[in-house]
């Protein structure tokens, strides 16, 4: 049954898509977080998607493969008066880039949307086909 | 009587069996929307289901060996990866993922009709069978 390999595809796009928003809140929400545990300022977090096999009939999933740390360079603002200043009276502000971000949301929820779509009608084909010959 | 019942039935059961399939592969390409480097697949559905009639498994699919006579031929795997084919895109992306959304989602629904068709079709062959055998 093909059919049910749908549920397992659409769950695993829809599982790498959710991990992919919780990365823009996370992101959103330590927009200005000048410091962590470690002491240094939050870097934006971007998740990695990689494809993987499903059922034996050319089926393929998604798994978040790494989610990795953003390169792009920090923030740099000029604010003596605040106490994380460095000797030049810089503050290192996270890297995050709230207009990607956003753009990320909409696309992780768009795609989310299209897999539970996906799985809804699958669902339906299913259950008729149960009802097949009544 | 049988072999002609079965032969009746065949048609559409292929037809599903194909369909599925087919709906899975949609299914695939339309969860790797956002994977850098995947590339979107579809079957051959003419050739996969003249496949599947003729019941020879498609290139790169398996079947069971057959000893004696009597041994049933069981269902053949339809198209392995090996008869999957590649899309070509309409527009590059510089991820080097192939898989154009829209399409995927129209090709999906048409294969969602498809398949309910056929279904109505073998729902109404088995109606139309019941009603010659309940007279």
């Amino acid at each position: 049954m093909s059919l049910l390999n749908v549920f397992n595809i659409a769950g695993s796009a829809m599982n790498a898509q959710s991990q992919r928003l919780n990365t823009v809140a996370s992101n959103l929400a330590n927009a200005d977080s000048a410091t962590g545990p470690d002491g240094k300022a939050y870097r934006a977090k971007q998740v990695v998607f990689n494809t993987v096999p499903v059922g034996e009939q050319g089926g393929a999933g998604v798994n978040v493969a790494a989610v990795i740390e953003d390169a792009s360079p920090m923030k740099q603002v000029y604010d003596p008066k605040h106490p994380l200043a460095d000797d030049k009276g810089y503050v290192t502000l996270p890297n995050v880039n709230v207009v990607e971000e956003m753009v990320n949301m909409i696309s992780a929820s768009r795609s989310y949307q299209s897999n539970v779509e996906m799985l809804n009608t699958s669902k339906t084909l299913l259950l008729k086909t149960l009802n097949l010959g009544q | 009587m049988l072999t002609r019942l079965d032969e009746t039935l065949n048609f559409h059961a292929q037809a599903l069996r194909v369909r599925e399939q087919r709906q899975q592969v949609l299914a695939s390409n339309i969860a790797n929307a956002d994977t850098p480097n995947y590339k979107a697949r579809d079957l051959d559905f003419k050739a996969a289901l003249e496949g599947a009639l003729k019941g020879t498994p498609a290139a790169g699919g398996t079947r069971l060996a057959t000893t004696a006579p009597g041994h049933l031929s069981g269902s053949p795997a339809l198209a392995a990866d090996a008869q999957l084919q590649y899309r070509t895109p309409a527009q590059g992306n510089v991820d080097g993922n192939t898989v154009d959304v829209d399409a995927e989602r129209a090709a999906f629904a048409e294969n969602t009709v498809h398949y309910e068709f056929n279904l109505t079709r073998l729902s109404m062959q088995i109606k139309g069978l019941l009603a010659a055998i309940q007279g």
